[in-house]
């Protein structure tokens, strides 16, 4: 089985640019990953992208082929939608193929644009990854949804909207020097309480941003990166998928995420990791609960603990093992189909030491991905080491 | 909501804004307004909602309707105040997700002032109409 190589990452600026087109922002992004990996065009041999809501936000289905042409890729190329984990999908898929020895080479990536429509439009766009008849002709919407989670979860484990704000201010304080960031503006705990609701418990200050962007992977076997003496020395040493029911009415537990828990079982002994090697996390705050969600569902937290983590400073920049040093969805924004790929690019570099943030996590070797969709039926999680 | 198309036998409003109906779930709605609401059941007690075939749990080809409980415990909820734009004239709505044993089901909470939505209290389900576009819409009343 071939080992997989990160040669080259690429984002775009993620954030309120409702004029570019899906197509210009993964031109932005893949040029990016090729010139950061040195790896060239002709070689690659497929192009794995993400992409959830293209058919609303820009009337065009049939992305593949369109964003190879614009990366300037020939060759095969193939939309994943999963929702909010449409690119964390197509991260796995590829990683399937060049461990199979298949192929060597290949462009990963998502993009999304979302600001064109609007907050009501880009709203009613995000609902439909729940389920049309028996979730959104109730009127359910994405942020009410992780609103009935939080209310669950308080029930079950306790907790508060305060404990809460803590996620908000962190992810806020993280994407300060990220320039790739939708938000590089400190919040406070009060700006957080005090900040409209959207659904409650959930404000304006505890929601991610609706956000234009793309980002893009080149994927190489180990082989290809020897023979060609790249500098890539972070793998992705492990995939993860979980499932579950559509809607959260069928869940077994409104306040778990068990789609989630399998994927990064699934990951762990893949990499032959465990919870405890991990160094950093990038984990999918699409709202402030889910960030509690992922990391007990990560086995970072323990289940029913994960709610006081930020609050008490152990997924802090200075904390024992920071979670979303990126900004996270909350603050870097979360430009939907782009996300699980650029949590992977976000990642790398901090493994590598060139992120902006990597002095926070000087020693890490191990990171760890968690990218969901829906209310998490759909879960993608993969680990990357540093492994030269 | 002129004509009437396909999938439901007794003539209410239960089309969708293309006046066409889903077969099973407006069937159910139907079957909600009239009193007779149901889940379906397979033989291992595993309860499910229409459209279904199959049982989503294990796989089981036999469902039968089984009587939905008159009312439900809701279990979480929450104030929507910014709505998808096929609620603008609802919001703020509460919203919750009830539990009638074998399933839960998930509508807003009516008839209440919205400070005294909360969880625990025990609902009726029942079929509502959208301010915004007069669509149905499944409802619960505070017992
Ligand atoms: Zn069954």
């Amino acid at each position: 089985m071939s080992e997989v190589r990160v040669a080259g990452v690429g984002l775009t600026p993620f954030g309120n640019t409702p004029e570019r087109t899906g197509r210009d922002l993964f031109a932005e992004a893949s040029a990016a990953a090729f010139d950061d990996g040195d790896v060239p065009r002709t070689d690659v041999e497929g192009v794995f992208y993400g992409n959830f809501m293209g058919e609303l936000a820009e009337h065009q289905g049939h992305q593949g082929p369109l964003m190879a042409e614009a990366a300037g890729v020939h060759a095969p190329a193939t939309r994943y939608e999963a929702a909010c984990a449409s690119s964390g999908a197509a991260v796995r898929e590829a990683v399937k193929r060049i461990r199979t020895g298949e192929n060597d080479v290949l462009l990963v990536g998502g993009a999304e644009r979302m600001t064109n429509l609007g907050t009501a439009g880009a709203t009613e766009a995000l609902a439909i990854a729940a389920d049309d008849l028996w979730e959104v002709r109730s009127g359910m919407t994405f942020p009410g949804a992780y609103a009935l989670m939080a209310q669950a979860y308080f029930r079950e484990f306790g907790g508060e909207h305060e404990d809460l704000a803590h996620i908000a201010v962190k992810n806020h304080e993280n994407a300060l020097p990220n320039e790739k960031a939708q938000y590089q503006r400190a919040i406070t705990v009060a700006d957080v309480l005090e900040a409209p609701t959207v659904s409650s418990p959930l404000g304006l200050y505890d929601s991610c941003p609706i956000s234009d962007g793309a980002s893009a992977l080149v994927l190489v076997s180990e082989g290809y990166a020897r023979d060609r003496d790249l500098d890539a020395p972070v793998a992705i040493t492990g995939t993860g998928q979980g499932g579950d029911r559509m809607a959260l009415q069928d869940r077994e537990h409104l306040a778990r995420s068990p789609a989630a828990r399998i994927a990064g079982e699934e990951a762990y002994a893949d990499a032959g990791r465990s919870p405890g090697d991990v160094d950093v996390a990038e984990v999918h705050d699409c709202f402030t609960i889910a960030e509690v969600l992922a990391i007990e569902a990560l086995d970072l937290a323990p289940v029913g603990e994960g709610i006081t983590a930020a609050r008490d400073g152990r997924t802090t920049a200075d904390g024992d093992r920071p979670v979303n040093l990126s900004g996270g969805l909350k603050a870097k924004g979360h430009p939907v189909g782009a996300t699980g790929a650029s949590q992977i690019a976000e990642l790398t570099q901090l493994l590598r030491g060139d992120h902006v943030n990597s002095e926070s996590v000087p020693d890490a070797t191990i990171g760890v991905a968690h990218n969901a969709g829906g209310t998490v039926a759909s879960a993608l999680v993969h680990v990357l080491e540093v492994v030269e | 909501m002129s004509e009437r198309s396909n999938g439901n036998g007794n003539g209410n409003e239960s089309e969708n804004d293309h006046g066409v109906a889903d077969a099973g779930f407006d069937d159910w709605l139907d079957a909600l307004k009239d009193g007779r609401a149901y889940s379906l059941e397979c033989p291992d007690g595993h309860g499910s909602l229409p459209p279904r075939r199959v049982c989503p749990t294990c796989g089981a080809t036999s469902l039968e309707e089984r009587p939905l409980p008159e009312t439900g415990d809701l279990e979480t909820i929450t104030i929507t105040h910014v709505p998808t734009p096929s609620f603008e004239d609802d919001a703020p709505f509460a919203l919750g997700i009830a539990d009638f044993g074998s399933v839960r089901l998930t509508g807003q909470v009516v008839g209440v002032d919205l400070e005294d939505v909360e969880p625990g209290l025990t609902v009726r389900p029942d079929v509502g109409v959208s301010e915004t576009t007069g669509e149905r819409l499944l409802v619960f009343h505070p017992q």
